[in-house]
């Protein structure tokens, strides 16, 4: 029977195995490696450039000397002939002070003719050029070496004791090796520093997103004074976490606003509906009921429809429609659309605006969010006063301003009205649905602008910015 | 007129088609998107009204889109619950004529499907518009009632031009807005009634029968005799 534990060694090692590829997934590991790697290749080349500048450059004049040597004993050998070429390389082995120049000529049948060299090496006959061991003398040592095979069978071989040089070149082969190897130890330290420093910094980043997915909606990554990446992510991070509490805010508002401000109307239908069923029967009195009732009930679905408007436009899920808007245009057909209005009140409305002053946005709710600044102008001034909508671009940007010679709001109130179904003490007995306000701030918004209410002594300027 | 109902909801439809049936229109109806688009394409309808969301794997977009594609030019009015205002644009991107949020009142669905199912007929390029003893000069721009020129704005004009074009059909105040000034927004107040009120005073108040009706609950009619 197994013991009872395996299953729970299983889970363990399998959490293990998970914890491996996590690493071995995450971002930091592989920035890690590819900064191990980057760092070792860029090494390496390093390396293999010192090798071919200092060994390489031995090898490299070795073999010069001897190519050298080699064309000057053909040269001989032309001139001279075999007695010309042995002469020659008696010379030069007699001239060769360092003993470090080594010959060997040998006939076809393998005998040596001329040299230094006790016998010819056993080397493979096709190569050229030779490392090879040689007995010279009784003493062994290295040589570099290259073979010539002369006509008639003559085969000459002509090297350079290499000794010393081949010393150091293995000394710097050693050195080069040695640096190498600290070289990885370093990239890898290296990487595992980047993969740390990495991981602290994104910790704020993740550790905020936990509080926020806990319901703490307020809290926000910390941001340094360095203006580096991370820097830049926390602070993108940061605008995305205001963007989603204010929807969610948003979200919030609208359910109360639904809960109060909904409830009263379909209260009321409900109970004229009831009541009209609870009368005896009367045609015409039914039909009142009726009608006045779908005229609630329109009123209800204004309400709704508002509502929605405005949670989608701040969603933001609108930019689809921008174009080119000519606001010129668009105010005056404001102006013309409610000064009619304004005539009927006795107020005098009038436009001022450049010609051709062209924005960026949605056509359809710029009108919206100008015609409702001006539908409360209209509403809020009395008779013989005036209202004024301009236009003006200011920078890159338009701004649009309602100014009306009303009643004005008091300054406690301007932050307010924007509110869903804020409605100030003088409002409250002119018909309106408190979201008219809160429209336009959404449209602002949507279009990076702003709304802002200034007073205009008498009366009040709403300033809206796109 | 003969109109096609596609929706599926029976209480609607049954509330629809009572009502066209009634104004004195033939109306077939289908309750899913396969029978809709069948019917829509093997037979002749002056308007069809057509639900967003239909059941039967075809929704109102994808069946618009298909009957479009055989060159079936039939408008439509789009009927939908979907009242965002993308949706609105998807509609008519889509070949839809005109776009109608749920709920909406019947007298302003009627007064659409008359304006869209008249759009058909009324192509050929006129130059003048006559409703009883009024008379506009489209090439001119002049409006003359029994022969008595009318001082008109240009914004006036256009707003009367509609009525006149849609002479005895009821106009309902979106329309307007949507027709004269070409905006699609909500005007919160009764800004149409003003303009309204402003044309009544130049064209009916001076005359013995007035040719601008209102019409409860829905809009405006422009009208001759009674």
């Amino acid at each position: 029977m197994p013991p009872p534990t395996v299953p729970h060694l299983d889970l363990q090692d399998r959490a293990e195995d998970s914890t491996v590829l996590r690493v071995l997934r995450s971002t930091g590991f592989r920035l890690a490696v590819l900064h191990t790697a980057v760092f070792i290749v860029s090494a390496m080349a390093l390396v293999a450039f010192i090798y071919w500048a200092t060994a390489g450059a031995v090898n490299r004049q070795i073999d010069a000397a001897i190519r050298a040597d080699v064309l000057a004993l053909a040269d001989r050998y032309r001139e001279g002939g075999h007695a010309g070429l042995v002469e020659a390389i008696e010379r030069r082995i007699t001239e060769d002070a360092d003993n470090e120049a080594m010959y060997i000529l040998i006939d076809s049948d393998g005998r040596r003719v001329a040299g230094n060299v006790d016998r010819w090496p056993a080397i493979v006959p096709g190569e050229e050029w030779f490392e090879l061991q040689l007995e010279r003398g009784g003493d062994r040592s290295v040589a570099r070496a290259y073979q010539f095979l002369m006509p008639g069978g003559y085969r000459l071989l002509v090297g350079r004791d290499a000794q010393e040089r081949i010393r150091l070149r293995d000394l710097i082969v050693d050195a080069l090796l040695w640096a190498m190897a600290m070289i990885m130890v370093f990239a890898v330290l290296g990487g595992v520093l980047v993969r740390r420093m990495l991981l602290k910094r994104m910790q704020d980043v993740s550790e905020t997103a936990m509080t926020i997915s806990q319901g703490n909606l307020s809290r926000r990554v910390a941001t340094g004074e360095r203006g580096d990446e991370f820097d830049m992510l926390g602070r993108t991070v940061n605008r995305m976490l205001d963007q989603i509490e204010r929807l969610m805010n948003g979200v919030r508002e609208v359910s109360n606003a639904i809960a109060h401000d909904l409830r009263t109307p379909i209260a009321r239908v409900r109970a004229r509906l009831e009541e009209g069923l609870r009368q005896p029967p009367d045609a015409a009195a039914d039909r009142a009921t009726l009608e006045r009732t779908i005229a609630e009930l329109d009123n209800v679905i204004a309400i709704f429809q508002a509502l929605l408007r405005i949670a989608e436009i701040e969603a933001g899920a609108r930019r689809a429609a921008f174009a080119t808007v000519d606001l010129s245009r668009l105010l005056a057909d404001a102006v013309e659309i409610y000064s009619a209005s304004a005539e009927e009140k006795g107020q005098r409305m009038s436009l001022e605006v450049p010609a051709g002053l062209r924005i960026v946005g949605d056509r359809d709710l710029i009108l919206q969010a100008v015609a409702n600044l001006l539908d409360n102008a209209v509403k809020y001034t009395p008779g013989g006063g005036s209202i004024l909508l301009s236009g003006r671009a200011l920078g890159g940007e338009a701004e649009i301003i309602v100014a009306d010679t009303g009643q004005g709001l008091p300054e406690a109130e301007r932050a307010r009205v924007t509110e869903r179904f804020y409605r100030t003490e003088q409002s409250r007995s002119t018909p309106g649905s408190g979201l008219g306000l809160a429209l336009v701030q959404a449209v602002a918004q949507l279009h990076n602008g702003s709304l802002r209410f200034e007073d205009n002594a008498p009366g009040l300027r709403a300033v809206l910015t796109l | 007129m003969r109109l096609l109902l596609i929706e599926d909801d029976a209480d609607v439809s049954r509330f629809i088609v009572k009502g066209l049936r009634e104004s004195g229109h033939t109306v077939e109806h289908a309750d899913n998107g396969r029978d809709g688009l069948f019917l829509a394409a093997s037979e002749n309808f002056d308007a069809i009204v057509l639900d967003r969301m239909l059941p039967g794997g075809m929704d109102g977009l994808k069946l618009l889109e298909t009957l479009r594609a055989t060159g079936n030019r039939t408008p439509v009015l789009f009927l939908s619950a979907l009242a965002e205002l993308d949706d609105r644009v998807k509609g008519l991107k889509a070949g839809g004529d005109d776009y109608l949020a749920k709920p909406f009142a019947y007298a302003e669905l009627l007064a659409r499907l008359e304006a869209l199912a008249r759009r058909g007929q009324s192509d050929a390029p006129t130059t003048k518009l006559r409703v009883a003893d009024l008379e506009m000069d489209l090439l001119a721009r002049t409006v003359r009632r029994a022969g008595r020129l009318i001082e008109v704005q240009p914004r006036e004009f256009r707003l009367l031009e509609y009525l006149m074009r849609h002479a005895g059909q009821v106009v309902t105040r979106t329309m307007l807005l949507e027709a004269v000034w070409d905006y699609h927004f909500d005007p919160q107040t009764n800004v149409i009634d003003v303009h309204i009120s402003r044309l009544r005073q130049k064209i009916d108040k001076d005359f013995g029968t007035p040719l601008i009706h209102t019409v409860r609950n829905a809009g405006y009619i422009m009208r001759g005799e009674i």
